[in-house]
């Protein structure tokens, strides 16, 4: 430990080796044996669940619930993942509180659901820690899919349809698959390389052929994937992101939300990866909130996480905003920022209040920033894409796009809340409108 | 506040609650804390003949049934009487008898169905000093293979015969312990009452296997791979055990006839409903081995605080109560018409009413899209199903229909008159209204 929360600037090693590990701990710990036993038995086993209505996979939550009560723990994992593969991530990223814990009668009871969330992640480590996958593919079919971007949309896609018996390539503009699973989303919620684990489980399926560091555009044509495969599905989320158009937006200091967490998840060593001292997070979505917490975990002294509108339009849940709270970040709403003043590197940013109706109030505040990271909202980058419609993949329910034979989901595509449940759920559906298609 | 101070049979306690005879009250130590706690009395373990004790086995004696967070609802053994020394226990017995002179101090005894034996074994316990014996004819295993224990308890004949010894060979009271595990309850009563027994207390445990290990295929407990029946207890036989000792409040030949309930009883309010159902005291002995003797403290300040909210000075006020309610099934009122009401304030929408109601009864529930359910009052027979299966206190009840209304399922007029199956017309043994 070099330096201190206190050194100014923009600086690494600001805690010691054993802050980092507790800062960056599982947040939830998981439940052993007897706290799942306990949490599953508040299960009322409800008739026609709200819980799974809440569910964007429509997990049956109360079955696996029961499941876990009687001691078949891997069963449940089957029940889990037969309708969302990727149920270990979701059970670690879910905004559990907006969805089925939020829809839970015990919440409407006493305030307190089921911790279907924990419950999940129980049932599914309990699988994935022996090894198993308890899936196998159907009987070969001859038909071939491309599928683009191996994160939750594209990996679901993939299993599902080398579940039914397709062979199935996927690309991946990355080093490394998962998409936000492995690049996007704050550490403590999956630590331990769960994200890397997880894609090494899905695959055992058999039958998907993964190139990562193949961006589609760049280093592979659509056209070719069109005739190449009897079907593609598009799934390779947005790459772009939005420019901070004020004045000084590109001084020394200022950088993406997202390169900070990809960095932050793919280092070795937390105490190597700098942060300023005073640290301000533009934007009001999951990815703010995860960087100004994750800032304020490396030892940044002050995060402010500033956003144009009340806390009510915040797309980060209400459970995100306290978390950020909890940890010490310091939520600033009504302000859009105006200028970034300081010689060379940025120190100061400048905003202006502004009331509901986004009106500028002409009152302006100036917070310490040696830092200032960018989180507001992603694009999706390509050309010859489907058609679009607001700046996504225009796609219908099951995916279906504007080119035949192009199925999208995902970030990329219209339809979703850009969750990771919404796009497993996309990929999965996508797949089951794919194989209908090819098989006839 | 309420006088919890009971006499049963001559035998006085300051409350009614005593430890009945089992593994808490085999040794000293164990009952001078039971009294310690405040128990009001013990039933110390069986006794057996002199000479070498029985010998108990030396692996699991107890196995349980769980609820939610492994509460223990169920608990059975298969513990045989004391296996210490008739001498050791007689002088335990005097001794904590001498310095609890307030507290009653009963001797369960069990020895062979030979008037020797048991002419043998009373002064014994006559010079101890104790309050009365229990003769333990209820223990459903090990023992009864012996002719002894729920052997003696399953022939009427003989519960009279050494219940006439005892009296005839000991001056204080004799409470008789009746075995469950028999068709009717009243024949070993009524034995018991004719051989010239004070009391009877019941019920003793039920034969029952826990569980069977799916690996081992042993039954639970298990000693070296095989399991025998053992006697069950615990909050899962209470309902069985107030039953009998109902049949014996009301019976013709048993009536009056003092009784100690036992069975399940863990909170005061399971004391209060045994002693509503004719019980002149009560004995515990699951609670205290799943919580300890403390235990006790709950119970009395629940019952006292019960007793002065309901305005009972002593347990007689109460005693005995409800028993003019239970009657038989020919008897109830065939004119009484309830349906079930469904509070929508309370109602958390789970649909388990719904679910047992379209899947395993009348259909009688409705579901709206928006996840509103209603009691369809032209199907509901008022079974009380989804009261029972309702997760939320108070949300559903039922409500008894005023005489003169219509009932929607049967179109008929609620009547006023109590009229039951005996005068029923589909009756083929109505008899003609007089």
């Amino acid at each position: 430990m070099t330096q201190s929360p206190f050194s100014p600037g923009v600086a690494a090693g600001r805690l010691d080796d054993a802050a980092y590990a507790e800062n960056f701990s599982d947040l939830h710990p998981a439940l052993d044996a007897h706290e799942a036993l306990v949490a599953a038995d508040r299960c009322y086993f409800c008739h026609d669940a709200p819980c799974i209505t809440a569910c964007p996979t429509d997990i049956d939550i109360p079955l696996f619930i029961r499941q876990i009560a009687t001691g078949t723990p891997d069963a449940a994992a089957k029940t889990i993942l037969t309708q969302n593969i990727m149920g270990g991530m979701c059970a670690r990223v879910c905004p559990t509180e907006t969805l089925c814990e939020e829809a839970c009668v015990r919440e409407l009871a006493e305030g307190k659901p089921v911790l279907i969330g924990q419950l999940q992640r129980y049932a599914t480590d309990h699988l994935q820690e022996q090894g198993v996958h308890p899936f196998t593919r159907a009987a070969a079919t001859g038909k071939s899919v491309a599928v683009v971007g191996a994160g939750p949309a594209g990996l679901s896609c993939a299993h599902r349809l080398a579940m039914l018996g397709h062979d199935v390539t996927v690309y991946d503009a990355r080093p490394k698959p998962g998409g936000l699973n492995e690049y996007g989303i704050a550490a403590y919620k999956t630590p331990e390389g769960f994200a890397q684990e997880e894609v090494d489980w899905l695959l055992k399926i058999g039958g998907i052929t993964l190139h990562h560091d193949t961006a589609l555009g760049r280093d592979v044509a659509l056209e070719k994937l069109t005739t190449g495969f009897d079907a593609v599905f598009l799934g390779m989320g947005l790459g772009g992101v939005n420019a901070l158009t004020v004045d000084g937006g590109d001084k020394e200091g200022v950088l993406d939300a997202v390169d900070f967490i990809a960095d932050l998840r793919q280092s070795g060593d937390l105490g190597a990866l700098p942060v300023g001292r005073d640290v301000v997070v533009i934007g009001g979505g999951m990815t703010a909130v995860d960087a100004a917490v994750q800032s304020k975990l490396l030892g940044a002294l002050n995060v402010t996480l500033a956003y144009r509108r009340g806390r009510d339009r915040m797309n980060a849940s209400v459970f995100e905003q306290d978390l950020a709270a909890s940890k010490g970040v310091r939520i600033t709403t009504h302000v859009v920022p105006k200028a970034l003043h300081g010689n060379g590197a940025v120190r100061e940013i400048e905003f202006e209040y502004v009331n509901d109706d986004m009106t500028g109030t002409g009152e302006m505040v100036r917070i310490p920033a040696d830092q200032v990271l960018r989180a507001i909202g992603q694009t999706l980058e390509g050309e010859s894409l489907p058609a679009l419609e607001r700046g996504k993949i225009a796609v219908t329910e099951t995916g279906r796009t504007s080119m035949d034979g192009i199925w999208a989901g995902g970030d990329c595509a219209t339809g979703g809340d850009d969750l990771t449940v919404t796009a497993v759920a996309e990929g999965r559906d996508a797949a089951m409108d794919i194989h209908a298609s090819l098989m006839g | 506040m309420a006088n919890l101070q009971s006499n049963f049979v001559g035998i006085k306690s300051p409350n009614p609650f005593w430890l009945a005879s089992a593994p808490p009250t085999d040794k000293e130590y164990n009952v001078r804390r039971a009294f310690e706690a405040g128990w009001g009395g013990v039933v110390w373990k069986t006794l057996g003949s002199e000479g070498p004790p029985v010998v108990n086995v030396n692996g699991p004696r107890y196995g349980a049934i769980y609820g939610a967070d492994r509460r223990l609802l169920g608990l059975n053994n298969i513990e045989l009487i004391t296996d210490r020394d008739l001498y050791t226990n007689l002088e335990e017995i005097k001794r904590v008898k001498a310095d609890y002179p307030d507290r009653a101090m009963i001797v369960s005894i069990m020895v062979p169905c030979e008037e020797e034996a048991w002419k043998a074994i009373l002064p014994l316990v006559e010079d101890t000093g104790a309050d009365g014996i229990e003769l333990n004819f209820g223990c459903p295993h090990g023992m009864s293979e012996r002719g002894m224990g729920a052997a003696v308890g399953q022939v009427p004949e003989y519960i009279e015969m050494v219940t006439r010894w005892c009296k005839q060979y000991y001056s204080k009271p004799v409470i008789v312990k009746l075995t469950p595990n028999i068709t009717d309850i009243r024949k070993p009563a009524a034995a018991a009452k004719a051989g010239g027994a004070d009391a009877v207390s019941l019920i003793n445990t039920i034969n029952s296997i826990t569980s069977v290990d799916l690996d081992s295929m042993s039954p639970e407990p298990s000693i070296d791979g095989k399991g025998s029946h053992g006697g069950y207890c615990g909050p899962a036989v209470k309902p069985i055990a107030m039953s009998m000792v109902s049949e014996i409040a009301r019976g013709e030949d048993t009536r009056g006839l003092p009784i100690s309930g036992i069975g399940g009883i863990t909170t005061w309010r399971d004391a209060a409903e045994f002693i509503t159902l004719g019980c002149g005291n009560v004995q515990v002995c699951t609670a205290a081995m799943t919580y300890g003797f403390k235990v006790v403290q709950e119970m009395i300040s629940g019952l006292s605080d019960w007793m002065d909210e309901k305005g009972h000075a002593s347990i007689d006020d109460f005693r005995g109560a409800a028993v003019p309610n239970v009657t038989d099934w020919q008897y109830l009122n065939l004119n009484y018409v309830a349906k079930a009401k469904i509070n929508q304030d309370l109602c958390i929408s789970c649909g388990r009413c719904f679910a047992a109601c379209e899947d395993t009864s009348h259909q009688a529930i409705s579901m709206s899209d928006e996840r509103v359910f209603e009691v369809i009052d032209d199907e509901c027979v008022a079974c009380n199903l989804c009261v029972n299966v309702c997760p939320v206190e108070n949300c559903i009840t039922m409500e008894a229909m005023e005489p003169g209304q219509t009932d929607p399922r049967t179109g008929k007029t609620v009547e006023p008159e109590y009229a039951n199956w005996t005068t029923h017309p589909n009756n083929p043994a109505a008899r003609a209204a007089e």
